[in-house]
């Protein structure tokens, strides 16, 4: 059974939309990966699965419960983090500081939490006691997945984890969320590397001007010759 | 103009005939004369914020400088201050004008290394002993001459009406200055800025007694219009009152209110005039296309802060202006009484509430606020001595709620703009 | 030399640190409303007004009741925790019914702004009409802590050290209420949260923030701070409306030196304005009388700027750090 089923999704900022009749969806301990040019809507997307904009139709269901109409905080709860695009730490806090900000919500100690973030991201470990400000971008990235994981979510959704990451970083960060996925969590990836991305993902979609245009498992978008030529350079 | 906010002006024109009918003429005409002042201001900051989207909370700097300037301009000058140490002053002032100019263009221009900022220091504190020693004793000096009636140095006995333009080019002077270090800040920190600006130049005019008279206030400055005592002894007007059935006093009074009313309004048709022009020019577009998106302006190559400055300079020295204006209507100055709640609050609920970005909207705002300032007293008065009618006149709650009548205006205000604001956010006549 | 030490701390050292006190807790009170609802609180002035009416009032309440064993600490003491409790509800009333329509509605700072003066317009005219306009003294019990007669017949210097009573009050209070407020942001929950909401609201909210608890804490931690800060000032100063309404520019003032948004910053913010406005104010004949030979004495004050530019000393300070560094001496948020 899918875990998360978003159909027909409608809405944007304001007046105008911004997604038009969109649909994805994501089974648990998979991975699905969003492509497109910029300005497609991708972070709109993510943005409306957690709640963050109104939607104007459509619906979505997750664990087959409609949580259309429940509010970023509820959503939380029931099981979905996000990571967002940018600004996606909190750069005046300490390093424990935002994985306490991302356990917020839970009821019972945190520590063992922290403790199994702190194994599957050693560097934070050593860096617990220091301003996110100061750290690097790899770290900083590490960090909001390390945060979002912190509430144990079903369904991370992660929008351009990898960007303005140097190469080998961004294997290292692709190998976190392959850690993650084996885990049992559900993934929803935005990525600006098509390729790489695709490669990993179980479902891929080809998103245009808040359109499907093309969906499909990512070694048939891959091998598609209108995607290769449109989206993925050749 | 639409058929609506024709009604408006009709609506205000009836409550102030209402005004002269069940009070009196004199104060409708005077309520008339500051309502006009209040429009011009009005203008002006239509000019900063609707226009431009400027925050600028400073308007009472702008308007006292356009005060200072009726001095300036019309006092006659007090020769013997002038001798006590009027030169010793302005060369004071000129070594303190040169010691910051030379230090920010040496400063700006050659960037000196190793040990510029201590010579600097340096220099400028010995340019600070050099102006004190020049300064303080001939501040004295003038102060001590004849303190009750002078005791400064006074004006160049220049037509009053001279000042009105003085007074808008010196405060477009200052708001010249005042935009290169303020503009730039994101809206708030301005607000707070020219706030703090506008209160130190207040403090100047308050206290450099050789200048203003300080505490003691400029009265008798001259007038643009005749003295009621002359025209009550004419033999023309004494004649002409008794054709019209009115007392000589009360007519000579309205006569000269008359007089005021129609030079406010000569300068309120050319300001609006201007403005109008101004808006609807490939210009007005500009900084509203600006004012509603800036980054996307300076993006297509607009310099954003030089306009930003036109603006600036351009709304302060319609403040400079209304303010000489209003100085001259009182006769007198008074630098203790330029308060941030009257000159620069009250004209932000003007533009507010009449529809920032539209001429019209402002000149409605400035005399439809305005007769709220004045009436709201004995409107509140009226009612609470109504509703507390059946308590004895001597019980303390009458008598406080009574007296705390005087200061319902500025709940009312406060609750006027909230009102506009939450329910018509674009004032009574919207920008279009 | 002694002498000297003794006139400084007199008449520059304990009157900057009690009036710097009460600056810091203003700017404290302004910084927390700029970092969590975004906009520059001109109505902060005149909150400090009606908490510290709502501590007269009480004050006189609980004298014509004839409570007093707080002495020789004044009474109005006791009815700080009264004032405070009423300035929440006040300011909570106030957010319900003004500010959050523009929260919810996303509206620009600016906008929060011009309300904030709807709001400063309103507070100052009910200060007026309840209290009135006049100076309101509701100081009661020991003037002194140290007083100058008493001073130099112990230490045998010719200077007399007189500590006031309401100076040291508003010292203490304000370091218990700093300490307090940093226990509270640094070391709890909603504190952290509080944080992190004023760092990266989004983010926040994504966290399950909810930001109606973040902003009625913030308004709970601001009334409390303007209660006390208000209330002490009447008492070591005098109370009145209209001087209330003027602190905002000095409060502003060290909030903007220090960094908008920044707790630290509008702390530091605060003694550095009221040294600078009572030090540079300050005529130091009198100290220069105790340090040189008599015939080195000049004839002048020896005073930098005349007290007439008491205020004016702060908005240049102001206008300076806006110009050379508008984040502020501790980089708030000026974006
Ligand atoms: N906060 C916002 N308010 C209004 N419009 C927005 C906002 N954020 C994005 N948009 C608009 O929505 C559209 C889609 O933006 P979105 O950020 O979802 O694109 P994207 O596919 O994530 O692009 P990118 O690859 O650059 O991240 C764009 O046209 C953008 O201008
Ligand atoms: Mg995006």
């Amino acid at each position: 059974m899918n875990l998360l089923t978003a159909t027909n999704l409608s809405g944007g900022y304001g007046e105008v939309d911004i997604l038009h009749n969109l649909s994805l969806t994501v089974e648990r301990g998979k991975i699905a990966v969003i492509v497109g040019p910029n300005g497609a809507g991708k972070s709109t997307v993510m943005r409306a699965l957690l709640g963050l904009i109104e939607l104007r139709s459509g619906q979505i269901i997750f664990e087959g419960q409609d949580i259309t109409q429940k509010f970023p905080q509820e959503r939380v709860i029931l099981g979905i983090s996000m990571v967002p695009q940018t600004r996606n730490i909190f750069v005046t806090l300490t390093v424990e500081e935002n994985l306490e900000i991302g356990a917020y919500l839970h009821d019972e100690p945190i520590s063992v939490a922290m403790e199994e973030v702190f194994s599957l991201f050693p560097i934070l470990a050593k860096r617990r006691n220091q301003m996110a400000g100061q750290l690097s971008g790899g770290q900083r990235q590490q960090l909001a997945l390390a945060r979002a994981l912190m509430m144990s979510p079903k369904l991370l959704l992660l929008d351009e984890p990898t960007a303005g990451l140097s190469p080998v970083v961004i294997d290292e960060v692709m190998e976190r969320i392959k850690q993650i996925v084996a885990a049992g969590v559900a993934v929803v990836m935005v990525e600006q590397n098509a390729h790489k991305a695709l490669e990993i993902a179980d479902i891929g979609y080809v998103l245009v001007q808040g359109r499907n245009r093309f969906t499909g498992t990512g070694s048939e978008l891959l091998s598609d010759p209108d995607v290769r030529v449109s989206f993925l350079g050749g | 103009m639409s058929g609506r906010d024709r009604v408006y002006f009709v609506l205000c024109l009836l409550l102030i005939i209402g005004v002269g009918i069940f009070q009196s003429w004199n104060v409708a005409l005077t309520m008339i004369n500051f309502a006009l002042i209040s429009a011009i201001l009005s203008l002006g900051l239509n000019i900063q914020w609707g226009f431009g989207g400027l925050f600028n909370v400073g308007i009472m700097g702008f308007v006292a400088l356009g005060g200072l300037a009726v001095v300036v301009v019309s006092a006659p000058p007090v020769e013997e201050a002038w001798r006590a140490g009027g030169w010793r002053v302005l060369s004071a002032l000129f070594v303190a004008v040169l010691a910051i100019g030379g230090s920010l263009f040496v400063w700006k221009r050659w960037r000196p290394k190793k040990y510029g900022a201590v010579s600097l220091v340096v220099f400028l504190t010995m340019a600070f002993v050099l102006y004190r020693f020049l300064f303080d004793p001939a501040v004295l000096a003038i102060e001590k001459v004849n303190p009750a009636l002078s005791g400064f140095l006074g004006g160049f006995n220049l037509p009053v009406l001279l000042a009105w333009p003085v007074g808008g080019l010196l405060a477009a002077a200052a708001a010249m200055m005042i935009g290169h270090i303020a503009l730039g800040l994101r809206s708030d920190y301005l607000a707070i800025a020219t706030l703090a600006i506008a209160e130190v130049l207040v403090a100047i005019l308050k206290h450099e007694e050789w200048l203003t008279r300080g505490v003691k206030n400029v009265t008798g400055l001259p007038r643009p219009v005749p003295y009621e005592v002359d025209l009550q002894q004419s033999i023309w007007f004494q004649e002409w009152a008794s054709q019209l059935g009115i007392d000589g006093i009360e007519a000579s009074s309205l006569t000269v209110k008359l007089c005021y009313m129609v030079l406010l309004i000569i300068v309120l048709a050319l300001i609006f005039t201007l403005c109008q022009r101004a808006l609807n020019s490939p210009w007005g577009r500009m900084m509203r296309a600006i004012r509603d998106n800036e980054r996307a302006a300076s993006v297509m190559g607009k310099d954003v802060k030089r306009r930003h400055l036109q603006i600036f300079v351009l709304g302060s020295a319609v403040f400079g202006i209304a303010g000489a204006m209003m100085t001259t209507l009182d006769g007198q100055f008074i630098p203790s009484s330029y308060q941030p709640l009257r000159f620069t609050f009250l004209i932000w609920i003007m533009v507010i509430v009449g529809g920032s970005g539209n001429n019209w909207g402002a000149v409605l705002g400035g005399l439809l606020i305005w007769f709220l300032w004045i009436q709201v007293e004995p409107i509140g008065l009226a009612t609470i001595d109504f509703l507390t009618k059946p308590l004895h006149p001597t019980s303390p709650l009458r008598v406080h709620l009574i007296d705390s009548a005087a200061h319902m205006r500025y709940v009312m205000m406060g609750l006027f703009l909230l009102l506009v604001l939450r329910f018509r956010p674009q004032g009574l006549i919207p920008e279009r | 030399m002694l002498d000297a030490a003794i006139v400084l701390a007199n008449f520059v050292v304990i009157p900057a640190l009690s009036y710097g006190s009460l600056l810091a807790l203003g700017a404290l009170g302004v910084t927390l409303v700029y970092a969590v609802l975004r906009f520059a609180n001109f109505a902060h002035g005149d909150t400090m007004s009606v908490a510290t009416m709502m501590a007269i009032y009480c004050t006189w309440w609980l004298q014509s009741l004839g409570i007093d064993f707080i002495r020789p600490l004044p009474t109005a003491l006791l009815a700080i925790p009264f004032a405070a409790l009423g300035t929440v509800g006040l300011l909570l009333v106030i957010d319900r019914l003004v500010y959050r329509h523009y929260r919810q509605a996303k509206a620009p700072p600016i906008t929060l702004v011009i309300v904030s003066v709807g709001v400063m317009l309103i507070l100052h005219g009910l200060s007026r009409m309840i209290i009135g306009v006049d100076e309101q003294r509701f100081f009661d019990g020991g003037r002194f802590i140290v007083s100058a007669g008493e001073f130099k017949e112990w230490s045998g210097l010719k200077e007399g050290l007189a500590i006031k009573s309401t100076q040291v009050i508003a010292i203490v209070s304000a370091v218990t209420l700093m300490a307090y407020l940093f226990y509270f942001l640094q070391r709890t929950r909603t504190g952290k949260a509080m944080r992190a909401f004023a760092d990266n609201e989004e983010l926040a909210l994504l966290s399950g923030i909810r930001p109606q608890k973040i902003v009625t804490s913030c308004w709970i931690l601001v009334a409390v701070l303007a209660a006390v800060s208000g209330t002490v000032y009447g008492l070591d100063k005098v109370y009145k409306p209209f001087t209330y309404f003027q602190l905002l520019l000095p409060i502003f003032a060290a909030a903007v030196v220090g960094g908008m948004g920044s707790p630290v910053g509008a702390i530091l913010g605060g003694y550095l304005i009221a040294f600078s406005e009572i030090g540079l104010t300050y005529a130091f004949k009198r100290v220069a009388g105790h340090l040189l030979p008599p015939s080195w004495v000049p004839d002048g004050l020896l005073q930098l700027i005349s007290t007439d530019y008491k205020f004016a000393v702060s908005f240049t300070i102001l206008v300076a750090v806006l110009l050379l560094r508008p984040t502020g001496l501790f980089r708030g948020q000026a974006s």
